[in-house]
C-alpha cells in the first residue's frame, strides 16, 4: 500500500510541477512609470508580415526607452490569436487583418480600443526574369501559367478574392498556401510562375522575387490594428509602444517597408 | 554418380581431397573444428573454397581455376542437419513436397510423392502436422523424408542423431540404415556407432586435414593413428614385428596374435581394449604382458573408471581406483593377457 | 488472460503511467474540445470529404511504393555484404531524423520544376510538383524507413538457415523468397506497412513543401486540418479526431495479440 501511495504522490507532484510551470506570469515586475522613465519587460506578438518593420521598431522604442526590454513573437495571425486566447502572455496584440483583431476585442482581452497603424495591398510577384512573361492581372488566369495564392482562410487569400471577384478573373491556382512564406517559396524557386503576396512581402524578398503592381490592387486594401493587452504585466509599456508605432516615427518605418498609410 | 573432391580454405586450415563411389555411404569422423562442417559446406555449395575442383557424376560442383560455381539449388545435394529446420509455415506434407514443387513437379503429384516418403519413414500419419506441433525424433524424420523427396544424387548429413534423445536415436539409426542402403551419402558425425551402422567407408578428419580413411571395420578395429584409436576407444601401440608380436618403440616385448599376415620386421601396430588391461601398484607375476606408466587422470565412465596413463588406458572399478590409491602422478603397472593384443600392419 | 506487474518494481509501472499519461491526456483534451453538435456536419463538408479521401488514397498508393521498393532494400542490407553497407544504411533511415519540411525542400530540389531529374521530366512534358503525384512521393519518402527497419530487423532474426535448407533441396533464389523468406517474415511485413500506411497519413511538412496544398489534388487530411485552424478550429478539431481514429483502428488492427504467434512458436534460428 505504502508503495502504491507513494506511486500516486509521484504523478501528483509530476502534474503540479507541469501545471506551475504553464502558468508562469511574464518575468517582468510591471512598476507605475516614473514621469519620463519607463520601465518593464513587453512581449509583442506580431503577424508574421510585419517582422522586418517591427524588429526595427522594436530596436527604436529600447533605443528611446532604456529600462524597457521589447520581446517578439511573430507567427500567422490566427495563430497568435490561438495563442492569446489560450492565455498565452502577451502584452500587445498587431495583427494582419481587422477579423483577427476583431476576435481578441470580442473576447475582452485588449485594453482600449485598438489603433490602425498600416495598410497593404497586393502585389504580383514573379521569378526572377519573369518566365512566363506576366504583365497583368488578367495574365494570372493563363492556362499555361501556375500561379500559386493564399488560401482562402488567411487574409492575404481573401484580398485576393476580393479583387478576383472585382476584376472577374477567376485565376485557377496549382496551390492555395496557408501563408505568405509559401507563396513566395514557391516563386523564388521557380516552380510556380507567379504567386499574389503583399507589397512589403515583395520588398523584403529583394532580388529573389520581381514584383509587378497592378492597378486593381486598391480593391483589396488590408488594414493592420495594433491593440495593448489586457493582462499585460507592464500596461504602461504596452500602452507606450502602441503610441510609438503608431507614431510619425513609427509610421515611417512602415513606410519605407512599403506599407501604406492607415 | 561418384563425387571427386578437392578444396583448400585458407582462413580455415582446410585442405583436402577425397572421393565418394556411387551408392556408397561415407563417414566422416573428428574432433570440433576439424573441418567436418565446412566440408558438408563446400560440398553443398553454401561456401566457396578459396582453391579446388569437385565434380557429381562429372558434372562441374566447382573450379576455381576454371572460375565455375553451380549454385547449391542445380547441385541436386540434399542436405540433413542436427536441427530438422522444417519450415515452420507449412505443413509436414507440404515440407516433404517442397523439393519436388520447386524442381517443378505439379502440387498434387508433389503431395503424392510426399506422402510415399512420409510411409518409407514410418511418419505418415504426421502428414497433416505443423512443425511446431512434432517432437525432436518426428521432425528429424520429417527431415529425412524432405531431404530424400527431392531425389537428391548425394545426400549429405550433418550429425543427424546428434540432437535426438538417447531412446529415440537407435530408431532412426535403423530408419537411415534402410534409406541409405543404396544411395551415395557422406555422414558426418562424433559417434563411432552411427559409423558402424551407416557408412561402407570412413574418414578421419583433423585440423582440416584428412588423417586416415579407409573400409569402416578396418579403421575403427584397427586404427593406425592415435587419433582414431581414441575415437575408437581403443589403445594403440607402435613398432615392429616380432614372431611373437611386437616390440614397441620404447623397446618392451609384447606378445600376442596377428590379426592379419605382417611379415617380421615390418612397422606394426597393435590395438588393446581399456576394459582387457588391469592396474597394480606392484610388477604383475605371470606371463602376461605388462608395462609401465604414469597415471595421467581418471575418468568416471557409467560403472567403471578409465585410467589414463602416457602408454595404455585401462578401465577398473571404483573399488580397484580406490584401493590403489589411483591419482595423477601414481606410478603403476599395466598388464594385459596376450589374447587382447591384435597386431596388423602399420598401413 | 492473468493481469498483474509481471515482476516490474511499482515504480516502473508508475513512471510507465506517466508516460502513458502525457501521451493520452493531449488526445483527450482535444476531445473535450470537439463541437458535438457539429460534428458531422463539420466532417462530412465537401473540403472535409475531399481532404479525407485523398488522405486514404495517396496513403495506400504511399504504403504499397514502399513495400515494393523496401523489401528488396531491406533484403539487400540484411543479407548481402559490400563495401560502405553501412553507411548506406544509415542514409537510407535518413527520412526518420530529418525533419519532414527538409525532406520536402530535397524532394524540390530534385523532383521540381528545376530539379535534378525533374528537369528532364519538364522536357518531357512530366510535371511532378503540385501534382498528387508528388503527395505519393512525400510520403513515401518519409515512410519507407519505417518498413525497411521493421523488415531488416526480421530478417536478422530469422537468419538464413531456412533459406539454405530451401537452396539444396532445390529451389532456386526467387522460389526461395517467395516461399520461405517473405513468409517467415511476413508478421514484421505486415507491421511495417501497417506502421508506413500510419506514417504517410499523418505526413505534412513534406507535402507542404513539395506538393502545394490543392482541394482534391494535394490539400491532404493533415493540410486542411491546418487550414481549417484559421477560420474554424471546429473544424480543425473535429478533423484531427477523425485522423486520430482512423490511425488508432490501423495500428490497433495491425498489432493484434497472436497475429503470427504460430510463426514464432515454430521458428527455432
Amino acid at each position: 500500500m505504502k508503495a502504491t501511495t507513494a506511486s500516486a504522490a509521484l504523478i501528483l507532484g509530476l502534474g503540479l510541477a507541469l501545471a506551475g510551470c504553464a502558468g508562469g506570469a511574464p518575468a517582468a515586475t510591471g512598476r507605475s512609470a516614473s514621469p519620463g522613465s519607463l520601465e518593464g519587460s513587453i512581449t509583442v506578438f506580431a503577424a508574421a508580415s510585419l517582422k522586418g518593420t517591427f524588429t526595427e521598431l522594436a530596436d527604436g522604442f529600447e533605443a528611446e526607452h532604456p529600462g524597457t526590454t521589447v520581446e517578439l513573437n511573430f507567427a500567422g495571425s490566427s495563430d497568435l490569436v490561438t495563442q492569446i486566447t489560450e492565455g498565452a502572455p502577451a502584452d500587445v496584440f498587431a495583427s494582419a487583418d481587422t477579423k483577427n483583431m476583431a476576435k481578441v476585442t470580442e473576447a475582452a482581452l485588449a485594453d482600449g480600443d485598438p489603433v490602425d497603424f498600416a495598410t497593404n495591398t497586393l502585389e504580383i510577384v514573379v521569378p526572377p526574369g519573369n518566365p512566363a512573361g506576366i504583365e497583368r492581372f488578367a495574365d494570372l488566369a493563363r492556362d499555361d501559367a501556375k500561379v500559386v495564392v493564399c488560401a482562402l482562410a488567411v487574409p492575404c487569400g481573401a484580398a485576393t478574392s476580393t479583387v478576383e471577384t472585382a476584376t472577374g478573373v477567376d485565376i485557377a491556382p496549382v496551390s492555395e498556401e496557408s501563408s505568405v512564406t509559401d507563396v513566395l517559396g514557391k516563386v523564388a524557386s521557380g516552380e510556380a510562375d507567379a504567386g499574389l503576396v503583399y507589397v512589403t512581402d515583395v520588398i523584403a524578398a529583394g532580388d529573389a522575387v520581381e514584383g509587378i503592381a497592378f492597378d486593381e490592387s486598391g480593391e483589396a486594401v488590408n488594414t493592420y490594428p495594433i491593440a495593448a493587452l489586457r493582462d499585460s504585466a507592464s500596461p504602461e509599456v504596452a500602452r507606450a509602444f502602441v503610441a510609438f508605432v503608431a507614431s510619425a516615427a513609427g509610421r515611417r518605418v512602415l513606410a519605407d517597408a512599403g506599407f501604406g498609410a492607415p | 554418380m561418384t563425387l571427386q573432391f578437392e578444396a583448400r580454405v585458407g582462413e580455415r586450415g582446410f585442405d583436402l581431397s577425397f572421393q565418394v563411389a556411387p551408392g556408397e555411404t561415407v563417414a566422416v569422423l573428428g574432433p570440433n573444428g576439424a573441418g567436418k562442417s565446412t566440408l558438408l559446406n563446400l560440398v553443398a555449395g553454401l561456401l566457396r573454397p578459396d582453391a579446388g575442383r569437385a565434380t557429381l557424376g562429372g558434372e562441374v560442383l566447382f573450379d576455381t581455376a576454371a572460375g565455375a560455381f553451380a549454385a547449391p539449388h542445380i547441385r541436386g545435394i540434399s542436405m540433413l542437419a542436427q536441427d530438422a529446420l522444417l519450415f515452420p509455415h507449412l505443413s509436414v506434407l507440404e515440407n516433404v513436397a517442397f523439393g519436388p514443387r520447386s524442381a517443378g513437379v505439379r502440387a498434387a503429384a508433389a503431395r503424392s510423392a510426399a506422402r510415399d516418403w512420409l510411409a518409407e519413414v514410418d511418419a505418415l500419419e504426421l502428414a497433416d502436422r505443423r512443425p511446431a506441433e512434432l517432437s525432436g525424433g518426428q521432425a528429424q524424420r520429417i527431415a529425412v523424408a524432405r531431404a530424400l523427396a527431392s531425389e537428391p544424387r548425394l545426400l549429405l548429413l550433418d550429425e543427424p542423431m546428434a540432437a535426438l534423445d538417447v531412446s529415440v536415436a537407435p530408431a532412426m539409426r535403423r530408419m537411415l540404415r534402410r534409406v541409405l542402403a543404396d544411395r551415395a551419402a557422406i555422414v558426418v558425425t562424433h559417434d563411432i556407432l552411427d559409423a558402424f551402422t551407416l557408412a561402407d567407408r570412413v574418414i578421419v578428419l583433423d585440423g582440416g586435414a584428412i588423417v586416415d580413411g579407409g573400409v569402416t571395420a578396418q579403421v575403427l578395429e584397427r586404427p593406425r593413428i592415435r587419433f582414431t584409436a581414441g575415437l575408437a576407444g581403443l589403445n594403440l601401440l607402435t613398432g615392429v614385428r616380432t614372431a611373437g608380436g611386437l616390440v614397441g618403440d620404447d623397446g618392451v616385448e609384447l606378445r600376442g596374435a596377428a590379426a592379419e599376415p605382417v611379415a617380421v620386421g615390418a612397422r606394426a601396430a597393435a590395438s588393446v581394449r581399456p576394459s582387457a588391461v588391469e592396474v597394480s601398484l606392484l610388477e604383475p607375476d605371470g606371463t602376461r604382458n605388462r608395462m609401465r606408466g604414469t597415471v595421467r587422470d581418471l575418468e568416471p565412465r557409467g560403472d567403471l573408471v578409465r585410467v589414463r596413463t602416457e602408454v595404455l588406458s585401462a578401465d577398473v572399478t571404483p573399488a580397484r581406483a580406490a584401493e590403489l590409491d589411483l591419482a595423477a602422478g601414481t606410478p603403476v603397472w599395466l598388464a594385459f593377457p596376450e589374447t587382447a593384443l591384435s597386431v596388423y600392419s602399420a598401413g | 488472460m492473468r493481469t498483474g506487474l509481471g515482476g516490474i518494481p511499482r515504480w516502473v509501472a508508475a513512471i510507465a503511467a506517466v508516460g502513458a499519461l502525457f501521451v493520452l491526456l493531449p488526445l483527450a483534451a482535444m476531445t473535450t474540445r470537439v463541437n458535438w453538435a457539429e460534428f458531422l456536419p463539420l466532417i462530412t463538408s465537401e473540403s472535409s470529404v475531399a481532404a479525407l479521401l485523398l488522405s486514404l488514397r495517396t496513403s495506400l498508393a504511399a504504403t504499397a511504393l514502399c513495400v515494393l521498393l523496401g523489401v528488396p532494400m531491406a533484403l539487400v542490407l540484411a543479407r548481402a555484404r559490400f563495401r560502405g553497407q553501412r553507411i548506406l544504411r544509415a542514409l537510407v533511415l535518413l527520412p526518420l531524423v530529418l525533419p519532414p519540411v527538409v525532406g520536402g525542400i530535397a524532394l524540390l530540389y530534385t523532383f521540381g520544376r528545376r530539379g535534378l531529374i525533374g528537369q528532364g521530366l519538364e522536357v518531357l512534358g512530366v510535371s511532378i510538383a503540385f501534382s498528387t503525384t508528388a503527395v505519393v512521393l512525400a510520403q513515401t519518402f518519409v515512410a519507407l524507413p519505417f518498413l525497411v527497419l521493421s523488415l531488416e530487423g526480421a530478417l536478422r532474426t530469422v537468419g538464413t538457415r531456412y533459406e539454405a535448407v530451401g537452396a539444396t533441396l532445390g529451389a532456386s533464389p526467387t522460389t526461395v523468397l517467395r516461399r520461405v523468406t517473405l513468409p517467415l517474415v511476413l508478421p514484421a511485413l505486415l507491421s511495417g506497412a501497417v506502421l508506413s500506411f500510419a506514417r504517410a497519413l499523418g505526413e505534412f511538412g513534406a507535402t507542404l513543401t513539395f506538393a502545394g496544398s490543392l482541394q482534391g489534388t494535394t490539400r491532404t487530411l493533415p493540410l486542411e486540418i491546418y487550414l481549417q485552424r484559421e477560420t474554424s478550429p471546429d473544424t480543425a478539431v473535429a478533423l484531427s479526431l477523425v485522423l486520430v481514429v482512423v490511425a488508432v483502428v490501423v495500428v490497433g488492427f495491425a498489432h493484434r495479440e497472436g497475429a503470427g504467434a504460430h510463426l514464432s512458436a515454430g521458428l527455432r534460428s
